[in-house]
């Protein structure tokens, strides 16, 4: 993962040689809130990390290896790969999150992923709502050798997956993507149409969508643990999906989201390219917020 | 929130001093809280710093004021600097300048830059009767220039027509070119989201700045962003210079603490405020009502001030 190592510049410029008192963790602490792992979250790792080690001499490198080793704790049990279930035909992935944080575009990086593992794939259309979404997800189409069907724009989402589903079976399909539109989670009409695009996949295919996958962008700050926490109750959540990891953001706020949903982590999204996506690791993920180098 | 932070304060303040002056012990205590309020309302770090530095000289030393508790006056200072720092109600986009007047939008991917254009293109040509050209400087998100263009016929504002090949610093001339010929008053000036440490992206911006004068260069950044919003506002502005700040997704639940931490570092006003997806979400910016929102507060304010 590419994320940021200015954390590990910052302990290393604190840890050289220095007892781990009071104004160290305190220093040390500061660094886990820049990077959004929350009050909470930054409390028990620092914890963890004075925990037999208070007073004591300390090398900044012993700091970044308790750290990454809290963190990798943390995130161990959340990372787990999107495992597609070739029984189901298609195999139905639900794309859901708040505006802008990257939903159609993982769809293409998907979409590119599993033709090159030989899958047919199609895309629904479902963001109906926003200016040239269609237009965007049939770039993206026809990138990877995607099919994608689409409705005009203002067209009902629900009946446009409806359609898809319906297409995707006949035409013996692998995977069939649904774009959806971008809401936030406080907006209780467009959660509810959600609600029943969810609703209507299940109509057809009751175990459907076999997926639900909420994308997270990664400059997000605390917000992104309700984002989870409704999205999930609303529509079920299977996965989750962190964008934008190639910029100073670090992401740390999905420390705490695994903490508290427990919800796996499938990908994070590393640029716009189709190729910019990774699957998640812990290891990886925590050793970067401690600044460590990437292992390989 | 609310409750949460002045009970908080309460709890440690009320038993402590009951009259007189705060003392620094006091306040020490109460800005504890209100720095954790701070950090989980997404204020970065070193502004909650330069903030509770400012509260505390304020408050150590105040004289009670005997209908209220030391908590409830406590939370009152930190609202006032809340909204002292946030900036002047009424800070709006500056237009005064030989037509065309160029507007730049930059940000983050994502954050809203389209469709604020659109809003604002319709917000000048509606209410304030300027002749608006829309263009689109992104040459690669997926269907940039169509959702402008389909926002453009939405708002009914003119965008200018897509030439495909062209780089954005060519787009932004003949851009210009087109307003000046076309008699248009301002001209709005669409930019690919990019990565502040991605060089190349960050200068092709400058050159589109360079190219076109800009009189208002606005960030719009989205309103959930979390420590890294000092980053973001800090890098835009040392590149392209900042004249404004837009906040997106003011419709959310999120508690705002963006608008301080960019406003904190920057200096730069904040000028609008997204409020939805619909065109015509697009509102002034209250810096009290922010302040109430970050600190999850209002009662409080109104009770020590009738006081
Ligand atoms: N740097 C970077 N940009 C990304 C990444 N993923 C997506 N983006 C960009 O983020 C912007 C928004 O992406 P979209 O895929 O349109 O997001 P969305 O969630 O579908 O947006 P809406 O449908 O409008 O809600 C685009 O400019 C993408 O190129 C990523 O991993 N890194
Ligand atoms: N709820 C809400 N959504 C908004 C607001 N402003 C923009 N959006 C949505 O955010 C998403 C991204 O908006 P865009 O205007 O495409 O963002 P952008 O910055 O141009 O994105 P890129 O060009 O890909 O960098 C879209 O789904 C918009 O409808 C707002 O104030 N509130
Ligand atoms: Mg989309
Ligand atoms: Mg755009």
């Amino acid at each position: 993962s590419r994320t940021s190592s200015s954390i590990g510049t910052g302990i290393t410029d604190l840890f050289v040689r220095r007892k781990l008192d009071a104004a160290a963790l305190e220093d040390l602490e500061d660094i886990l809130i820049q990077a959004d792992l929350g009050v909470d979250t930054t409390d028990r790792i620092i914890k963890a990390v004075s925990a037999g080690r208070y007073d004591k001499e300390i090398s900044a490198d012993e700091v970044k290896q308790v750290l990454a080793r809290e963190v990798e704790t943390t995130l161990t049990p959340v990372a787990q790969p999107l495992i597609i279930d070739a029984s189901h035909k298609p195999f139905v992935i639900l794309m859901i999150g708040v505006n802008g944080a990257g939903k159609t575009t993982t769809i293409g990086k998907l979409a590119q992923k599993f033709r090159a593992e030989g899958r047919s794939v199609m895309l629904a259309a479902g963001d109906t709502f926003r200016a040239a979404a269609i237009e965007q997800l049939k770039v993206w189409g026809e990138r990877t050798g995607a099919t994608v069907v689409a409705r005009p724009q203002g067209s009902d989402a629900a009946g446009l997956a409806f359609d898809a589903l319906k297409e995707a079976k006949e035409r013996g399909v692998d995977v069939l993507m649904i774009d959806t539109a971008g809401r936030l989670q406080n907006k209780a009409g467009l959660m509810a149409e959600l609600e029943k695009i969810v609703r209507v996949v299940k109509k057809f295919d009751a175990g459907a969508p076999h997926a639900a996958l909420l994308v997270l962008d990664a400059t997000t700050g605390q917000n992104a643990v309700n984002q989870v926490e409704i999205f999930a109750r609303t529509a079920g959540v299977t996965g989750l999906v962190m964008t934008k990891l190639d910029g100073t953001a670090r992401g740390g706020i999905l420390v705490s989201i695994a903490a508290k949903s427990g919800l796996p982590v499938h990908f994070i999204g590393v640029g716009e390219s189709v190729d910019d996506l990774e699957p998640f690791s812990a290891r990886d993920f925590a050793r970067a917020i401690a600044g460590l180098p990437e292992e390989h | 929130m609310f409750e949460s932070l002045s009970e908080k304060l309460s709890g440690i303040l009320d038993s402590l001093t009951r009259r007189g002056a705060l003392s620094e012990d006091d306040v020490n205590a109460a800005l504890r809280e209100v720095r954790r309020a701070l950090l989980e309302a997404d204020v970065a770090l070193e502004v909650v710093r330069s903030f509770t530095d400012k509260v505390r000289s304020r408050a150590v030393g105040a004289e009670v004021i005997r209908s209220v508790t030391p908590g409830q006056m406590v939370v009152k200072i930190v609202h006032d600097e809340l909204v002292a720092m946030l900036g002047a109600e009424g800070e709006t986009l500056d237009l005064e300048a030989v037509p065309p007047v160029p507007v730049l939008m930059v940000g983050l991917q994502g954050s809203g830059k389209t469709t604020t254009t659109a809003k604002i293109a319709r917000r000048l040509s509606e209410r304030n009767k300027r002749k608006v050209l829309l263009a689109s400087l992104d040459t690669r998100r997926p269907a940039a220039m169509e959702q402008l263009a389909v926002l453009g016929e939405q708002v009914g504002v003119a965008t200018l027509p897509i030439v495909p090949g062209q780089s954005a610093v060519q787009i932004a001339r003949r851009a210009m070119e087109a307003a000046r010929f076309g008699g248009y008053d301002v001209v709005m000036l669409d930019t690919a989201g990019r990565v502040t440490i991605d060089e190349e992206l960050m200068e092709e911006v400058a050159q589109v700045k360079a190219a076109t004068n800009p009189h208002e260069v606005l960030l719009v950044a989205d309103a959930l962003t979390g420590q890294d919003a000092v980053n973001t506002a800090r890098a835009f502005d040392s590149k392209v210079g900042v004249t404004g700040i837009v906040l997106t997704r003011m419709d959310g639940d999120g508690r705002g603490g963006a608008a301080l931490s960019m406003r904190g570092v920057t200096g730069k006003p904040i000028k609008l405020v997204g409020t939805g997806e619909k065109i015509d979400a697009l509102e002034e910016f209250h810096p009290q009502r922010v302040a109430n929102r970050i600190l999850g507060m209002g009662d409080i304010v109104s009770l020590v001030e009738k006081a």
